[in-house]
């Protein structure tokens, strides 16, 4: 028996996937979730062998929620229209159900999944990346925070820096852990509004207060909190074009 | 009036007043044929910025025409010594005069067809404007539409198997809706009263999907009903609202709707709840908002019309819609 979890927040959505389940008496369904916040718990809990997963979902939508996994399942995602999500599968070669999708659709999907298994996982990980582009994911950073989930809207962020293989975001509240490189974020954040102003630091821009020389050729920018930022010869330059001095 | 005070000018001069008639009459009539040569040549080619001096040249050469075949004309018709002593004379005289009428000409006709010209492409750009403004309210309508409507269908295709009288009515209202869509026109009019009742079908469709997660509560007043509101101009802002609703929050979810009429306006607010943890009222200015704002800035050319605050976990949309 396979264990399987269900993820999407229109029920009528959730049902037919469990009706077209039934051809399927290997497959044990074993939870149900409404969100995405749900759906991390659930599967931590269960462990299952496949999830069904919609993107659009309230809180955090799918790709979210697998990034706050440490273990990702298999997955088999379901999603009504969205370009992003569609770039991100097409770019990926993962297999997805557009709905509404019949039966035989389905099945062939399950078939696929069972033929995959035996090889190796997908690799959600570049996947992830490519998704969050999309704009409703770049507005915000999802982190989780021992066993709490934290949704970061990216204006509240004062500045990133670089960890080992973490990015520490700091913010009023203290900092969070993102395990991303500094590079996905300098590329997916807005260029208008961050600033790598050196290899291991990325500013929010409103955070500034000033900009002090620091040894020869250096600066330091100061932020309101009155932490002091480094700042490179090279994040001097791209720093005055973006402030337009 | 030009032939008369040159006939006088050259009375005075000594000339008998026959010759005096004749040579200003030709004189003239050969002015007036001059200017209006100059007048179809410039019709055809209008000197642009920085050509002028090619208007200066042309009409140096038409004065010189002019001169040479009046002077043909007049020897001819004239053919005594002094009259041709007369005339090598007054040639300077002439030609400086005839300089200034046809430069004259010249200028009037270059501003006249300028200003034709300015007239003409101010007209284009008006029309151009215009379609680009239609072409854009048609790609904000077409928008909206994708992800309601696959999810609906998905909604249908579950209710089939396990509840086909349900899907049936489900059926019914997405036609009703799209027809809806399809029917109307962007810059139609209509009451408030029944863009009310096209969006309970788009709403009724939502709760469909959404279940008992969503509910909702519609107010409007007698006087605001019989108002009108550009069609179609709520559905994306009670869809934003459900968004950010639904998507905000994960319990059950209520947005308001309330409409009433101060004075010559018909106001309406939009209300959904939002979790000032997790999310910035930043959030909840989706695509659907500033579709809106586009159209009403299109509409009206004002963009004070819809305003929008956060508090108090609820975000709340306001538009005004001026009448008539």
């Amino acid at each position: 028996m396979s264990k399987v979890i269900i993820i999407d927040d229109e029920p009528l959505a959730r049902m037919i996937v469990k009706e077209y389940l039934q051809k399927h008496p290997l497959l044990e369904l074993v939870a149900e979730c409404g969100d995405g916040l749900e759906g991390v718990k659930a599967i931590q809990h269960y462990q299952p062998d496949l999830v069904f997963l919609d993107i659009q979902m309230p809180k955090i939508n799918g790709f979210e929620m697998l990034e706050l996994l440490d273990e990702k399942p298999s997955v088999i995602f379901t999603t009504a229209f969205d370009e992003y999500a569609l770039k991100a599968f097409d770019t990926h070669a993962v297999d997805y159900l557009l709905k509404p999708f019949n039966q035989e659709r389905f099945d062939k999907a399950i078939e696929k999944w069972q033929q995959q298994q035996h090889v190796e996982k997908n690799n959600l990980s570049e996947l992830l990346n490519t998704a969050a582009q999309s704009p409703t994911q770049n507005n915000r950073v999802v982190v989780k925070n021992g066993n709490k989930i934290k949704i970061i809207p990216v204006h509240d962020i004062w500045y990133l820096e670089a960890a080992d293989d973490f990015v520490k975001i700091h913010t009023q509240e203290g900092y969070f852990l993102k395990n991303k490189t500094m590079n996905f974020f300098e590329q997916s954040l807005d260029s208008q509004q961050f600033v790598r102003t050196h290899r291991s630091y990325i500013l929010n821009i409103q955070q500034i207060t000033r900009i002090e020389p620091y040894e020869k050729e250096n600066h330091m920018a100061i932020l309101k909190s009155g932490t002091k930022i480094p700042v490179s010869r090279n994040g001097y330059i791209k720093l005055r074009q973006v402030l337009g001095l | 009036m030009i032939v008369l005070s040159n006939y006088l000018i050259l009375l005075y001069t000594g000339l008998n007043w026959k010759t005096s008639i004749i040579d200003s009459l030709v004189t003239t009539g050969l002015l007036v044929t001059a200017c209006l040569a100059l007048g179809t040549i410039l019709r055809y080619y209008l000197p642009q910025t920085g050509e002028y001096f090619n208007l200066i040249g042309i009409g140096f050469v038409i004065t010189l025409i002019w001169l040479f075949v009046s002077r043909s004309i007049l020897i001819y018709l004239l053919a005594t010594e002094e009259y041709n002593h007369f005339f090598t004379a007054s040639f300077p005289l002439r030609f400086v005069f005839g300089l200034l009428l046809i430069g004259f000409m010249g200028l009037i006709c270059v501003l006249w067809y300028t200003q034709q010209e300015q007239k003409e492409s101010h007209k284009r750009k008006t029309e151009a404007e215009q379609l680009t403004k239609e072409a854009e309210l048609f790609k904000l309508r077409q928008q909206l539409q994708p992800h309601f409507l696959f999810n609906s269908l998905n909604s249908i295709s579950a209710l089939i198997g396990a509840r086909p009288d349900e899907a049936r009515k489900m059926i019914q209202q997405l036609s009703d809706f799209l027809r809806g869509t399809l029917k109307r026109e962007e810059h139609q009019w209509i009451s408030l009263k029944e863009e009310l009742q096209y969006l309970q079908l788009y709403l009724d469709i939502e709760k469909v999907r959404f279940g008992n997660r969503l509910s909702t509560e519609i107010k409007s007043d007698d006087a605001a009903d019989q108002m009108k509101i550009p069609a179609l101009l709520l559905q994306p802002l009670v869809e934003n609202a459900i968004k950010f609703g639904l998507y905000d929050t994960t319990g059950e979810t209520l947005i308001s709707l309330d409409a009433t009429a101060i004075k010559k306006v018909l106001q309406i607010t939009i209300q959904n709840p939002f979790d000032t943890e997790t999310s910035s009222p930043k959030q909840g200015t989706g695509f659907g908002l500033s579709s809106v704002k586009r159209r009403l800035y299109l509409l009206f050319g004002r963009n004070d019309l819809i305003t929008t605050k956060a508090e108090n976990h609820f975000f709340t949309i306001t538009v005004k819609i001026p009448q008539a």
